[in-house]
């Protein structure tokens, strides 16, 4: 099915989210869209789908106009939508999830769940998806709940798929399973539209890439093209997408952790037994496929994990069993890996925000009271400095896109005088351009002589930042290796091998 | 709040894609947030629907209107004219009977309906500053019945059995059962930070330990109970222990109101402009932020309970020692330790509008009583319209659809 798009328009009050945005799909096909968050790609899925009305423009499904009110006009037109936040029900069975909202039953309304437990077969099969369709779909793994997904959109026969940010979610395996599925799709003959602003995963899979800045097409492009010229695409303008950074400066051990062991609520062990140290100036990186003991080793450092045993000693003093107000006392910096969740309160203020951590005393509190006056001019200072894009320092923090509430966060972290820094995902759900501004800061840290502890996900930012890289696994070190190691070692290592020439017990 | 349409502030397109994830609730504070963050205007609307729905009610339940109602496709002007008497009778009679009656002459018993409203107006004001004080914190203090019965027999006790000058007399009463307040709160706070036992439930219960508590020491001679006497009811206040009334003998309004005041400012000051006010409102909002950002989220919750038991003890303290002087009672708490879980939502939980939903809800209670009287209404019907504000309050997308206000959400 072709989709074709003529001239969308969508207007939010005064705001534009689309402009005038036409776009072909062919059938056989990866179109990717590309652009930074809050640039309209989610809009102009939205209007798609039913969800909005354009103000202008139409649809057309091969070459007919669709006027759709609703997300059910465009299944029934054959399209289907595979959101980021999966609309799934945890406590049903895969079949159960598939058939909601298209049940068949047969007599007196008994569901026939015998024909969507084999048309979830049918489909699993014919893409290698490997579903149980009587697994519960809290059981699943994020990557198969996604699968799931997608076999909800399959079985309602459509021909045009959407992805919006499915990488999101992923583990780099998964990932990469992902892209294999997409692949396979099109050779089906369905048509794809894959949303992201990952650079790496557009050229891996699209056959054509079109590019929306501010809500406007600004261009496409081919899948040759190079990350710089696409990134340049979506900014604007060139971006640096290496970070410069200079050989460290390294000073004395001043943050070291040895055997540290978390047990979580339900006795598991999180954390079993690590043991590291950073310099002065160094920034050590963990890397790990998500889930493997990083949440809980920052959080131990922090004091916000309560069974903890082993040391950590920053600047010579003890930090286990010290409270998380007196762990930020001492010096250390956190930028969680959650920022709505643990780093921001959404409704409170920018400037609000940016005093979270420094509720007891001087200079925003005297004698019990707010020093609103110092607040603000403070406020006012970052909102430069750190290039925040909000109409004021009175802006809701919630109303903030994802790159400018971490800048936030970076701006009230970095601003106190730091004995370290630990980031934890600090560019997870940020746009391009943030994330440049953030490792800068982060490097900046660095060179200040401030020892750095950088947990990513993402292999891109681990090798961007390191000086020295720790590999996670199921909560151990499988080894600490220079920043510099190829990434196939470290993708190895990410999978719990520890290679056989790996020098040392700790580099 | 996550749709594009309330994001004009932000420069670029602001539509929330992968990196602003829609503030997704906590699990169980999205209710809370819409209790604190409830506009204004939504609550003006309510009052409104209310006192329109209480029309009805009034109407229906008049003689002349139901009379005739029987023959209203007959002579339809009757009917019409008998509801309208009826309502604007209603009306007009709690208007006399809560700001200013104009069928006196004499100035003085002119205005004092309005003395008598913010009479009734203090307590739930005080009561109500607890209750949102909770709420800004992520509580629902429901002891406010329990906190005023205890707080008003501490000061009722001290009032009684001590013998002082009124320097000292009146501001340790007021000074005893403020703390006993505070503490009894503070029962559900530390439970709440220690096991984290929900202080819905547990303030629920200490209302039960309460009434129980002061009906044991009403009924036991040496404790409460005035000698000689089989009821449950405690000797009158010492006069050095009464709050005095403030706009002279005529009057009934006492000390109290100005108490009211006093607390309102230091709230809106706490909340505001305090440290530990901005701790109690990211507590509320968020508490893992705060956590992180090493906030003692505990010993938060615990100071905020103590604080609104001071706030609601006041409240009992103010009908023990200033309202009705004659004694402890069982029902000194007059229903508004409740009433004031009505008085916070009204006012947003913010001290400002608190003040003002104490003096309408003041207002009312006041006037009702000369509707009953003037107009044989039932007293009911105001507090059908009391219910019934709370109600469209609870139902904010109701009320937007009643009135063809813009929904929240995109379509």
């Amino acid at each position: 099915m072709k989709l074709e798009l003529r001239g969308i328009t969508k207007r939010f009050g005064s705001l534009v989210a689309n402009d005038r945005i036409s776009l072909t799909v062919e059938p056989g096909e990866i179109h990717a869209l590309l652009g930074e968050n809050g640039a309209g790609k989610s809009t102009l899925m939205n209007v798609l789908y039913g969800l909005y009305r354009a103000d202008e423009g139409e649809i057309l499904l091969d070459d007919e106009v669709q006027h759709f009110s609703g997300p059910g006009d465009a299944m029934a037109a054959g399209i289907g939508m595979v959101h980021q936040h999966f609309m799934l029900i945890p406590v049903f069975t895969v079949a159960e999830n598939v058939m909601l909202g298209n049940e068949s039953t047969g007599f007196a309304g008994t569901l026939d769940l015998d024909a969507a437990r084999a048309r979830v077969k049918e489909i699993s099969e014919r893409f290698g998806f490997h579903v149980d369709p009587d697994a519960l779909v809290e059981d699943l793994p994020v990557g198969v709940q996604q699968r799931v997904e997608i076999i909800k959109a399959l079985s309602r026969d459509a021909e045009l798929l959407v992805f919006d940010e499915p990488t999101a979610v992923l583990t780099p395996q998964e990932t990469d399973e992902l892209m294999e599925i997409m692949r396979q799709l099109r050779e089906a003959g369905k048509a794809i539209v894959f949303i992201t602003h990952k650079l790496r995963e557009v050229r891996a899979v699209a056959d054509k890439i079109t590019v929306i800045r501010l809500g406007k097409v600004v261009g496409e492009a081919e899948p040759t093209a190079s990350n710089a010229e696409l990134a340049a695409m979506m900014v604007g303008r060139p971006v640096e997408l290496v970070v410069h950074k200079g050989p460290p400066k390294l000073g004395e051990e001043v943050f070291v952790v040895k055997d540290l062991r978390v047990v979580n609520a339900t006795g598991h062990v999180q954390v079993d037994g690590i043991s590291f140290s950073i310099r002065a100036g160094e920034v050590l990186a963990v890397a790990g496929v998500q889930g493997n003991g990083q949440t809980e080793l920052t959080e131990a450092i922090l004091g916000l994990q309560d069974h903890v045993t082993g040391s950590v000693r920053l600047d010579g003093k003890e930090l286990l069993g010290r409270s998380v107000r007196q762990v930020l006392d001492a010096g250390v910096g956190f930028i969680p890996e959650d920022r709505q969740e643990d780093g921001l309160v959404g409704n409170m203020t920018i400037a609000e925000n940016l005093m979270l951590n420094r509720s007891f005393h001087l200079p925003f509190v005297r004698r019990g009271s707010l020093q609103i006056d110092k607040l603000r001019a403070f406020a006012q200072e970052k909102l430069q400095q750190y290039d925040v894009r909000a109409r004021d320092i009175d802006t809701a923090c919630g109303n903030l896109s994802g790159g400018n509430q971490q800048k936030v966060v970076v701006a009230r972290e970095l601003s106190r005088d730091l004995r370290l820094l630990v980031a934890a995902q600090p560019t997870r759900g940020v746009d391009v351009g943030s994330i440049e501004f953030i490792h800068k800061q982060v490097v900046a840290t660095r060179d200040s002589g401030v020892p750095v502890l950088v947990v990513s996900t993402e292999l891109d930012e681990v090798v961007a930042l390191a000086d020295r890289i720790m590999v996670l696994y199921r909560g151990r070190v499988v080894g600490i290796v220079p920043g510099d190691t190829p990434r196939e070692q470290l993708g190895l290592m990410m999978t719990g091998e520890r290679p056989k020439d790996l020098e040392g017990d700790v580099a | 709040m996550n749709d594009a349409v309330t994001n004009e502030q932000a420069p670029a397109p602001a539509e929330k894609e992968s990196g602003g994830q829609p503030p997704e609730p906590g699990k169980g504070h999205s209710l809370m947030r819409q209790i604190v963050a409830g506009d204004a205007f939504a609550g003006v609307l309510a009052v409104v629907l209310a006192v329109l729905v209480g029309s009805v009610m009034v109407a229906a339940t008049d003689d002349t209107v139901r009379e005739t109602a029987g023959y209203v496709f007959a002579r339809p002007s009757d009917f019409f004219s008998a509801v309208w008497d009826a309502v604007w009778g209603a009306y007009t009679a709690l208007f006399r009977g809560a700001v200013y009656n104009n069928l006196v002459s004499d100035f003085a018993t002119q205005i004092r309906p309005l003395t008598e409203t913010l009479k009734f107006a203090a307590p739930l004001i005080l009561a109500g500053l607890g209750v949102g004080l909770g709420f800004r914190a992520g509580l629902f203090n429901i002891g406010g019945r329990g906190q005023m019965l205890l707080a008003g027999a501490a000061a009722g006790y001290v009032g009684i059995n001590f013998d002082l000058p009124i320097a000292i007399h009146l501001p340790l009463a007021i000074l005893v059962g403020t703390v006993v307040g505070a503490f009894w709160a503070a029962i559900a706070g530390v439970l709440k930070a220690r096991t984290g036992a929900h202080e819905v439930i547990v303030t629920i219960m200490l209302n039960y330990v309460a009434y129980y508590l002061l009906f044991y020491a009403l009924s036991k001679e040496g404790l409460l109970q005035a000698p000689g006497s089989a009821n449950p009811k405690s000797l009158p206040m010492k006069e050095s222990a009464v709050l005095p009334d403030i706009l002279g003998d005529r009057f009934n309004l006492h000390l109290g109101f100005l108490i009211a005041l006093v607390a309102v400012a230091f709230a809106w000051w706490l909340l505001n402009r305090s440290a530990l006010g901005y701790r109690i409102r990211a507590v509320g909002e968020n508490p893992s932020a705060a956590r992180s950002a090493g906030i003692d989220v505990g010993r938060t919750w615990i100071t905020v309970m103590l604080i609104a038991g001071a706030l609601v003890g006041l409240a009992g303290v103010n009908q023990v020692l200033g309202t009705v002087p004659d004694g402890v009672t069982l029902d000194l708490d007059a229903g508004i330790g409740f009433d004031a879980i009505t008085v916070a939502l009204l006012g947003r939980s913010r001290p400002l509008g608190i003040l003002a939903a104490g003096l309408l809800f003041g207002a009312f209670k006041a006037g009702g009583f000369s509707m009953q009287a003037a107009e044989g209404i039932p007293v009911d019907i105001v507090l059908v319209v009391q219910s019934l504000i709370v109600l469209f309050i609870a139902a904010p997308p109701l009320v937007r659809a009643i009135f063809r206000l813009p929904a929240k959400e995109a379509k």
